[in-house]
């Protein structure tokens, strides 16, 4: 009890010696140790991956610890955490308190269900073995069947889409950062996967074209989500039974399944949230031993596998911040260690910067560098983009072209938004509809290159034939009056006195006119922004405003969606007010002028932190674009963890194959009940405590695990899930996915200890030393079941609907939203 | 017996000067001139039209805010003996004899004025000096954005008034905690407290961030309770269980009452009507009341019904046909079954009016005695005015092809036969065999051959629909949404056997007397919805502003202009104020961090209760100026400069308590004080002076030169109007 007697002293010097003595010795090391994780005493696996290291200084105390490792209601962890906790002058109570009983330990040997006292080596290997079963069965699961349906399911569509793109190097636009996508093509890439497949819609089949690369990479790391969460909860509760539980639940819950057997984003999204993690909890476990080789692994680790979550969807942000409070609080706990110098604090500082802000930082923008390299043809994202990103892809109109630079009357030109993702002005031969504005011609923005996106720029005067090579080269200048006549229809932008179409407060802006003659209506006044009287306008880089000369209104666009009748173009208008924002600010991108001198637009070329601002601002206003309609029907979040509805991947008739995504009820009301159960536990236990109430040893430590191993779920949980709430976007029931990975390692932990709990309440009866293991068992064998019977939703199903009595799935249609 | 006679009466006043100062001068700076500019000052255009409404009893929705706040200023109306008659049309016009405009406006200029001696009070409870309060209230009162605010018809006075009272209920609740818990002090400001919470609430559920700031240092104070081990167990139990009732349930209790008044005050049918559900526009007086009165309250075969969509969205409408039948194809080149068009027509009209059909009888007119119509029941839809069925199949329908289009069968005599049997699905059922009501029961149609739903899809027809609503038949198992849900709105039971007859009859009134009530929750929670979830349609405004803007004071609101001179009024604040109250804020938040390091490394020299008046303090100003403010970054309205105010009020606060704690522990010489000392009264001065410089600007009482104007333009992003001459 080498061990012990270290707390002891560490025990009496805090109440004794207002300072700790400097240096490492004994105490210093448990006193360290405490100010982390409570039940955290020794992570088997953290010495398992240091190489199962012998530290000279203490290999009895190695020992011991382990022992007592996996006995999470252990004295050591109640002691722990009473110390630990640092509040109001009640310590020295505390720490009376655990000197008497650091000297009880048959405490030990009152806690129900206890591994057989074997050998360390023998414990060792079972521990390996269970961890490799665990996985087998995840991986069994996961790649039993991967194959069928071998046709395109749901988001496979796009994502397998996506992979293409890579593979043929086109250009493309998703809102969504770059890694998941670029990770699938190349996992299709090394497969053999040609990236010929056009994954035009759900349901297309396959046929010889090589899919599985695809799938079996997205399953390999869906499948490593298993192992994961059997370590992290090992780790928090130190309880074997909790962590086989949770890793149980996520092997036969059909949602996480079904999720991981498709080329879609959400297995890498998962798998990343999941690494960062367990490398926190990893190297939150490590903190007794700072700057050693384990804790610049699991630290870095972490920060890497931030990097990859951000990397595949914006999500990533909730498991960083996550990680960012875990790193406040250590942080905080480390400065008030007044045996740390302020020095060693700084380092402390430093070492998290580098390995959670900067590396991270690196890598992403590494992943985006390496996404723009290898994405440099022309393809359909290209009208997102400003003008001068485009320059940069080949194929592009605008790459390695030669234009006139100025402006002259009689050229040819597109006109773009400054504002990204809103495109090109654009018109065409439809009329607004009855009541709308006058009927005239539809004047709109248009995101795709177009014959529609031509304007000729006319004097407002005189209707000369620009081409006519008599007529001298005039050019335009800032402030000059100009009409604009529409390529292929002859009608001038025009505007007047009604409202337009959605922005009520603005006016219509309408083609008029037959063949170039118009009314008054059609004149604008051109000006650069930031710019003198007189100056010539420049392709590409001269901001412009067009500004109505007789209602005194700027053109715009709005930026709103117009409905059917304007084919979902944009809106665009003429708004009376003149604040200056990128709605009203336009850039002219092509030119046509036979009469002037080309130049090349080579110079234009962004710089890479340009391009990464670009692409960012891009896909922000893409996510902010993806909103319902109404009379939609939509996922909203509180439908989630009740697992009201799924979603199909596959088939909709009694004669497909049927894949439907949806969580097995059994697993998913489970996590409800425990959450439910873990606030009324957590914060009973909580005022229990903060009464002062003197709990017995084992309960603390029990208490210990539930408040800070669960509390770290239960935030992960929070921090995944209550976001979604403030979301205008469009939701879908997958999203709730990686908050339900946390709930579920939260519902392993709460069964562990709530049955712990129980049998040490009953511990006077006979039935105490079983209920703990009987209540686990029922729980694993429940699942097992109910994935039994739930299996043909991810495993796919042909034959009559639910609905219909003779399926043999009709009863299991327990709610009526259910439509498999 | 008679001993207290045997002592002379004495009574003891303790009058604190200061305040009555304060609150004299607040009211003189708030009320004085009150009645000018008699004209609409901007949104007074948009409180006056509800002001009008409770004087007349007529029903409104208005989703800016609750009830409490409208029927304050209504009050204010009420009690000057407003009739409600004038036309709130424009912003600057003349307020004609009948309304009056001093008693509107009191309400208002009284919390306004009430606000300036609170201060003061709220920082004396912060535990400060009576020289730290008095500079707080006198930044309110000098403060031009707070004088303008609460001199016309607007509610920010009254929200700020109320945040202001329940900080102040707290502290002094707190206060009163350590020496005398339970006494009736500590009971009148604890419930005082969470009173004030509701209303701040029901003005602006703005006020919902300060009811969450005071819960949320309730909370923690009652966790530090909790801890205390010097209380039994049973007295922690009462101290939670008063805060609970006090803090959560009064509120809610008081909230619904605002609500119930609303209710009760409003009981006439009037332009917002169409907005509410059926059910809720039975209970108006006048209105759908009026003409549902007396309708029969169980469908019945037979019955002649009108059938409203109850979604409503994007338009509240009526299943409605009519002969024209759909094109045979459309523009995209797709075909249609060219049968006759169904569609949802947001009018009332002739022919919205259906006959419910039992199929295995000929007869239209209702039985005698009627049959119901139950749960369950395959019914057919019949259409008065053409006498055709209400049918789907699996066709397209023209905007939604996902979906099966609605038609009214036409017998072309092709492969196309007839499916219009329809099964009813009572949604709000209580038992399977209940009846379909009038107005009541909300329903769904499932088609029997293909089990698709009726369904409102939301998207306008082109012009050979005549823009009316497209009506889809919606597959089942794409989930439930209300816009599959129907309600029968207009409903009488069919008399004539003949089809002229019928024409003839469906243009009748209906008959027969039935009251229908509403309970109150019902009301309430439909209502509540509808406030939350009406989409105002954004709109752009002139003086709008984004909340970056705000802190700096870049942005102003005209509110007023004289229609001859340039006499004006504007939202502008006092630029010196905001500036150092911003200034302020971070110099807290600073050394807030500082001292919290310092105590964590235990090297900090502050004082232990220095240390907990200042954190108290910091909680409460920066911590109101913070969930102020922070949220509207997450709005996606349309906001104003008039927003701030209350985050301004909190900062204000904090402005002279965060100069005592300098003044008091980092100044650490004598001369250093009086230094510091002398700079404060410059700066106060000048915020003085800036204030009476933007006075004309304020009250708008005086004309000023285009050159005036010019020179009041501190700021360049600053719109000051100046007429071209």
């Amino acid at each position: 009890m080498l061990y012990a007697s270290g707390r002891f002293i560490a025990a009496r010097a805090a109440t004794t010696f207002p300072t700790p003595p400097k240096g490492r010795g004994p105490a210093l090391r448990g006193k360290r140790r405490e100010l982390h994780i409570p039940g955290h005493l020794e992570s088997p696996s953290c010495d398992a991956l240091a190489g199962q290291r012998t530290r000279p200084s203490a290999p009895l105390a190695g020992r011991v610890i382990l022992k007592r490792g996996r006995m999470p209601p252990a004295i050591g962890g109640g002691l722990a955490g009473s110390e630990l906790r640092p509040r109001k002058g009640r310590c020295g109570s505390q720490a009376a308190r655990a000197r008497g009983r650091d000297v009880v330990p048959e405490a030990a040997t009152r806690s129900p269900k206890r591994p057989a006292r074997s050998s360390p080596q023998l414990e060792a290997a079972s521990r390996w073995a269970t961890l490799a079963v665990v996985t087998f069965l995840a991986f069994a699961t996961r790649f039993h069947q991967l194959d069928q349906p071998p046709h395109i399911c749901w988001d496979e569509t796009h994502f397998g889409k996506m992979g293409s793109y890579y593979i043929n190097r086109t250009f493309f636009f998703d809102v969504h950062p770059p890694l998941g996508k670029m990770l699938i093509g190349l996992a299709g890439y090394l497969s053999g996967y040609d990236g010929t497949f056009l994954f035009q819609k759900p349901g297309d089949k396959y046929e010889h074209h090589s899919y599985m690369g695809m799938r079996g990479f997205c399953a390999f790391l869906g499948s490593w989500l298993i192992p994961f969460a059997y370590l992290i909860v090992l780790d928090l509760s130190k309880s074997f039974p909790a962590a086989l539980l949770s890793a149980a639940l996520l092997t036969f819950d059909t949602g996480c399944l079904t999720l991981s057997q498709y080329i879609l984003l959400d297995p890498i999204l998962m798998f990343f949230i999941m690494a960062a993690m367990l490398s926190m909890v990893k190297y939150n476990s490590c903190a007794d031993r700072p700057f050693s080789a384990p804790w610049w692994f699991w630290l870095s680790l972490t920060g890497i596998s931030l990097a990859g979550a951000l990397g595949v969807k914006f999500v990533g942000l909730f498991i960083i911040l996550q990680v960012g409070l875990n790193t406040i609080s250590d942080l905080w706990h480390l400065f008030g260690d007044l045996s740390l110098s302020l020095v060693t604090v700084g380092k402390h500082l430093t070492a998290r910067i580098l390995c959670l802000i900067v590396l991270p930082l690196l890598l992403y923008v590494t992943i985006f560098a390496v996404h723009i390299m290898v994405l440099n043809k022309s393809g359909p994202g290209d009208g997102f983009f400003s003008s001068a990103f485009q320059a940069r892809l080949s194929g592009n109109s605008l790459h390695n072209a030669s234009i006139p630079e100025h402006l002259a009357y009689g050229s040819v030109i597109t006109v773009k938004n400054l504002r990204m993702a809103i495109g090109y002005l654009h018109s065409h031969r439809h009329l607004y509809p009855e009541g709308i504005g006058a009927r005239q011609q539809q004047v709109t923005t248009y995101l795709h290159k177009d014959y529609n996106n031509l304007w000729i720029i006319k004097k407002h005067n005189t209707n000369s034939d620009p081409i006519d090579p008599s007529v001298p080269v005039e050019f335009v200048r800032h402030g000059d009056i100009i009409r604009l006549e529409h390529k292929e229809t002859s009608r001038n932008l025009h505007s007047h006195y009604h409202e337009a179409p959605l922005t009520r407060k603005h006016y219509q802006v309408t083609g008029y006119g037959i063949n170039g003659t118009g009314d008054s209506n059609d004149f604008w006044r051109i000006e650069v922004v930031n710019r003198k009287l007189g100056n010539r306008i420049k392709v590409l880089r001269s901001r412009i405003r067009l500004i109505h000369l007789v209602t005194g209104c700027v053109l715009g666009s709005s930026g709103k969606i117009l409905p059917k009748w304007g084919w979902e173009q944009l809106e665009v208008t003429c708004t009376p007010y003149l604040k200056e924002t990128a709605n009203s600010i336009w850039n002219v991108e092509d030119h046509i002028n036979p009469k002037l001198p080309n130049i090349s637009l080579d110079v234009l070329q962004p710089s890479f932190p340009e391009i990464l601002l670009e692409s960012h601002m891009v896909m922000i206003r893409g996510n902010n674009g993806l909103k319902p309609k109404d009379n939609e029907f939509t996922s909203k979040p509180w439908h989630w963890p009740i697992n009201y509805q799924g979603l199909r991947f596959s088939g909709a008739n009694d004669t497909d194959f049927r894949v439907y995504l949806l969580g097995n009820p059994v697993v998913w009301w489970l996590n409800l009940v425990s959450i439910a159960l873990y606030l009324l536990l957590g914060s009973t236990l909580a005022i229990v405590m903060q009464r002062g109430v003197q709990l017995p040893a084992e309960l603390e430590g029990l208490t210990q695990v539930l408040l800070r191993g669960g509390g770290q779920l239960l935030l992960g949980w929070m921090l995944h899930y209550f976001p979604f709430f403030l979301m205008g976007r469009i939701l879908y029931f997958h999203h709730y996915f990686p908050a339900m990975l946390f709930s579920s390692m939260l519902t392993g932990i709460l069964w562990d200890t709530l049955l712990r709990l129980c049998a040490w309440g009953l511990a006077s009866s006979p039935l105490a030393s079983s209920i703990h293991s009987v209540g686990i068992l029922s729980l694993l064998l429940g699942t097992a079941y109910s994935f039994y019977l739930f299996h043909p939703l991810a495993y796919g199903m042909v034959g009559p609907l639910a609905q219909e009595p003779e399926s043999p799935m009709s009863g299991l249609r327990w709610l009526e939203s259910w439509d498999f | 017996m008679l001993g207290f006679l045997r002592r002379p009466l004495v009574v003891t006043a303790d009058i604190n000067l200061n305040l009555v100062a304060l609150t004299g001068l607040g009211l003189l700076s708030r009320l004085w001139q009150l009645t000018y500019p008699r004209a609409v000052v901007f949104d007074e255009v948009y409180y006056g039209q509800y002001i009008s409404f409770y004087m007349k009893r007529i029903f409104f929705l208005d989703d800016s805010g609750p009830p409490f706040g409208h029927m304050l200023l209504a009050l204010g109306g009420y009690l000057g003996g407003f009739d409600g008659n004038f036309l709130w049309n424009r912003i600057g016009a003349e307020y004609s004899s009948n309304v009056p405009v001093w008693s509107l406006r009191l309400l208002p200029a009284l919390a306004g004025a009430l606000s300036v001696p609170m201060a003061y009070q709220i920082v004396l409870e912060l535990h400060f000096s009576h020289c730290t309060a008095m500079g707080a209230a006198l930044l309110m009162l000098i403060e031009n954005a707070l004088i303008t605010q609460s001199r016309l018809v607007l509610l920010e006075s009254l929200l700020i008034f109320f945040n202001l009272l329940a900080v102040l209920s707290y502290l002094k609740f707190f206060n009163s905690q350590t020496h005398s818990p339970f006494s009736l002090r500590w009971w009148l400001w604890l419930v005082m407290t969470g009173v004030s919470c509701s209303c701040a609430v029901g003005i602006k559920y703005m006020g919902i961030f300060t009811y969450f700031l005071v819960l949320g240092v309730a909370a923690v104070h009652a966790w530090h309770l909790i801890g205390d081990q010097t209380l039994s167990n049973v007295c922690v139990f009462c101290h939670l269980l008063a805060r609970a009732v006090a803090l959560l349930v009064v509120p809610v209790v008081l909230y619904l009452l605002f609500f119930y008044v609303h209710l009760m005050l409003l009981y006439r049918s009037g332009p917002h009507d169409q907005v509410m559900s059926s059910a809720f526009q039975a209970s108006l007086e006048g209105g759908l009341a009026r003409i549902t009165q007396g309708q029969p309250l169980e469908v019945a075969f037979g019955s002649q019904v009108t059938l409203r969509n109850v979604f409503g969205k994007p338009l509240p409408c009526w299943l409605h046909s009519h002969q024209n039948t759909y094109p045979m194809i459309y523009e995209n080149g797709r075909g249609s079954s060219h049968q006759q068009q169904v569609t949802c027509y947001p009018f009332k009209d002739i022919n919205n009016w259906w006959i419910v059909k039992d199929p295995r009888r000929h007869q239209l007119e209702v039985n005698n005695p009627p049959r119901p119509v139950r749960h369950g029941d395959i019914v057919q839809l019949v259409h008065g005015m053409t006498t055709r069925l209400l049918n789907t199949h699996d066709v397209a329908a023209p905007l939604s092809p996902h979906s099966q289009e609605v038609s009214c069968y036409i017998d072309y005599n092709i492969s196309m036969p007839a499916q219009n049997l329809w099964k009813l699905d009572i949604v709000n059922r209580e038992s399977d065999r209940d009846t379909w009501k009038t107005i009541l029961s909300e329903v769904r149609f499932v088609h029997v051959n293909t089990s698709v739903v009726l369904k409102l899809s939301g998207a306008h027809l082109p012009d050979w629909g005549f823009r009316q609503l497209e009506i889809v038949g919606e597959k089942q198992s794409r989930g439930h949404h209300e816009s599959m849900v129907w309600n029968v709105e207009e409903h009488r039971y069919g008399k004539s056997q003949e089809q002229e007859e019928r024409e003839l009859e469906l243009h009748l009134p209906t008959q027969v007397d039935i009251s229908r009530n509403l309970s109150f929750m019902a009301r309430f929670s439909e209502l509540q919805w509808k406030m939350l979830t009406l989409k105002s349609e954004d709109s752009e405004h002139k003086y709008s502003s984004t909340p970056l803007e705000w802190v700096t004071l870049d942005t102003n609101i005209a509110y007023w202009l004289h229609p001859k001179t340039s006499a004006q009024i504007h939202l502008l604040g006092n630029i010196v104020i905001w500036a150092s109250a911003s200034l302020a804020t971070v110099t807290y938040s600073l050394l807030f961090l500082w001292y919290l390091l310092c105590r964590r490394r235990r090297v900090c020299h502050l004082p232990e209760d220095a240390w907990s008046r200042w954190v108290m303090a910091g909680a409460l100003c920066t911590g109101g100026w913070a969930s102020n403010y922070l949220p509207f970054f997450l709005m996606e309205r349309t906001l104003f400069l008039y927003h701030y105010l209350p985050a301004l009020t909190f900062q204000i606060l904090l402005l002279p308590v965060v100069l005592q704690h300098v003044s008091d522990h980092l100044c650490r010489s004598r001369l250093q004080r009086t230094v510091f000392s002398t700079l404060v009264v410059a700066w106060y001065s000048s915020a003085c002076h800036v204030s009476t410089m933007l006075l004309p600007l304020t009250y708008g009482d005086r004309s000023l030169s285009p050159g005036e104007l010019r020179a009041l333009r501190l700021k360049d992003s600053w719109d000051i109007l100046i007429r071209k001459h």
